[in-house]
């Protein structure tokens, strides 16, 4: 019981923090059709910058508690900053290029990105345990667990029912919705398209930063974190239907359950598992396993 | 139609770097047997980027030709250098072969995001695989020829170029067989290929096994030349984007790009290493996006270009 009991947190914080990266993936995908490689140097940047000022905040003697505002703050900086700059100077001149090499030049810029990283931050790890510590720990069905651990699902669901309130009952989801359906007639209404690409990429930069900044007080901060979080988003956005972010809560949820089984059951087939469910749901259905039947354009 | 000369330039340019090769001094040659042996790699993904493919998971084609090498050498004690090469490069051809009944079937973001997962689980297997080495790896006994094993890594560096050679003949004269030629047009338009009367996904298919036992010998070459194995460096998902950034900063003009290009990246890697680095992945980025925003044709282009101003 208490295993399983383990083996189901672990596996739903992981989760959380998957959903979180791969919602921004997605809605990139879904809106700008652009798999973007370099949202986890995103992650990388959120993590990078709130585990440096949390730690001079502490060093200041500020109280812990704001570690949270810094959180929150960092994934915005991170998002607005990275994800203007990126889209402005970058993106924006390919849109009318082939959908690969779009993704060939976030690749480049994922590479750039997390040198720039080596180049502000060094290459020593950076540790961020004060909001952990602060919150401490609670006893639940016989098991320990960090209460900032479970938070983070919190945060998850948050943003979950944030992108669904967006997407479903405000005048920006119906744009968004528009623009995902049918690109140009979004423009012939008078959407103005380019904005909400740019709009668009920046929230989804924000949510890759958040899901960094977030994590970054339960690990150790270290050089090349992006390279790992972003093919496991990519397993996430296929298994669940890219482009669709209820797809990636399921598909986060199915992954990190998996991996948090494998951890704890069979080490040996973590990485394994995660990956082979991935190319399984491609080959049986390419589109993911919940996305929706598309209309075919004619 | 103009003449191509390819072919000749191709002989004659490798048969001048096998002499070059007796009297340069050994780091050079060693950049040169890096080079040729990646180059095979992207010999092959230059005939699927022609076709409108971007595989961003070749690496484990590449990964499996290495830990062929690496397993006949520990497990069996092969040390002949065509047999390693022929084990890695069968080895990866029947799994291309075999992926391919599948792969034939994606296109675009999909066909590369299949690869990525392919590739991931054999990562994901090796890394976790204490008797294969998990994330160490294995070091490799230097190759012997023809039963001799040799004091210097010369004879291996004539045998990488002559391989490399054969191959990138057999590559220009395939391009120019009439299924070799189904490349650009399956890329604008597969519908009227088929009405042609050619099967789309054969042809595919052919290309994807043949790119797969290329890639496969390159790992091969590539793991003799090094000495060593490791996961991180032959099969993660960043060493198919390093293929595929080759594979674009050579250009698909022509088979001799992939050498040049290879060569290219092994410079600029060394001297990266030596002036920065901790800039190294900073400059490949930023190479890459040059290329794709103001040369799409790769270094070829400017090659070609250069040549027809002369002539």
């Amino acid at each position: 019981m208490e295993t399983f009991l383990t083996i189901l947190l672990d596996g739903l914080q992981f989760s959380s923090y998957l959903f979180i990266v791969s919602a921004g993936l997605t809605i990139i995908f879904g809106v700008m059709k652009i798999l973007n490689v370099c949202h986890g140097s995103f992650y990388a940047w959120g993590a990078y910058t709130s585990a440096f000022f949390i730690g001079k905040f502490s060093e200041m003697g500020l109280p812990d508690g704001l570690g949270f505002v810094v959180i929150v703050a960092s994934a915005i900086i991170v998002g607005l900053v990275l994800g203007f700059l990126i889209e402005q100077l970058i993106l924006k001149h390919m849109y009318h290029r082939d959908e690969v090499l779009i993704v060939l030049a976030t690749f480049g810029l994922f590479l750039v990105l997390e040198d720039v990283i080596l180049i502000a931050f060094g290459t020593d790890p950076y540790f961020a345990y004060q909001p952990m510590a602060l919150l401490d720990s609670v006893e639940m069905g016989g098991i320990v667990r960090d209460v900032y651990g479970l938070t983070l699902i919190g945060v998850a669901a948050l943003v979950a029912a944030g992108c669904w309130f967006l997407l479903n009952k405000t005048k920006w989801g119906t744009i968004l919705k528009a623009v995902i359906f049918d690109r140009e007639m979004g423009i012939s209404m008078g959407i103005n398209v380019p904005f909400v690409y740019t709009l668009t990429f920046i929230g989804g930069a924000i949510l890759g930063g958040l899901g960094g900044a977030y994590i970054a007080p339960t690990i150790s901060v270290a050089p090349g974190l992006g390279t790992e979080v972003i093919v496991l988003s990519f397993a996430v956005v296929v298994v669940g239907g890219m482009g669709s972010i209820m797809g990636a809560a399921i598909g986060s949820v199915i992954i990190g359950l998996l991996r948090a089984l494998a951890v704890h059951e069979l080490p040996q087939v973590e990485l394994f598992v995660v990956f082979a469910v991935m190319a399984v749901v491609l080959v049986f259905r390419p589109e993911g396993l919940f996305a929706p039947a598309k209309p075919r354009k004619i | 139609m103009l003449r191509d000369n390819t072919s000749k330039v191709v002989l004659i340019g490798g048969i001048l770097i096998i002499l070059f090769g007796a009297v340069a001094p050994n780091w050079i040659v060693n950049q040169l047997m890096f080079g040729f042996s990646r180059a095979l790699a992207i010999l092959g993904l230059l005939v699927l980027w022609r076709t409108g493919l971007v595989s961003f998971g070749h690496a484990f084609y590449f990964g499996l030709g290495a830990y062929t090498v690496a397993i006949l050498d520990i497990q069996l004690g092969v040390t002949d250098v065509f047999v390693r090469l022929l084990g890695g490069a069968c080895l990866a051809g029947l799994a291309g072969f075999l992926v391919g009944f599948i792969m034939r079937n994606y296109r675009d973001i999909f066909f590369a995001m299949l690869n990525t997962a392919i590739s991931m689980v054999l990562y994901g297997i090796i890394v976790k695989t204490e008797s294969l080495g998990s994330t160490d790896g294995f070091a490799i006994s230097l190759p012997t020829i023809f039963g001799v094993a040799p004091e210097t890594k010369y004879p291996l560096f004539v045998v990488i170029t002559t391989v490399a050679i054969v191959s990138a003949l057999l590559i220009n004269f395939y391009l120019k067989t009439t299924i070799g030629r189904l490349t650009t047009p399956i890329r604008d338009n597969e519908i009227r290929v088929e009405y042609l009367g050619f099967s789309v996904a054969h042809a595919i298919h052919l290309k994807y096994t043949m790119s797969a036992i290329l890639a496969g010998g390159a790992g091969a070459l590539m793991a003799m030349s090094l000495g060593q194995v490791d996961p991180d460096s032959m099969i993660n998902w960043t060493v198919s984007g390093e293929l595929v950034f080759i594979t674009i900063l050579s250009g698909p003009g022509n088979v001799i790009a992939p050498f040049i290009g290879s060569l290219v990246f092994e410079v600029l890697r060394t001297y990266a290493f030596e002036l920065a680095p901790h800039l190294w992945q900073l400059i490949v980025g930023g190479t890459f996006l040059t290329i794709i925003f103001f040369l799409p044709g790769g270094i070829w282009s400017l090659i070609s270009k250069l040549g027809r101003s002369t002539s």
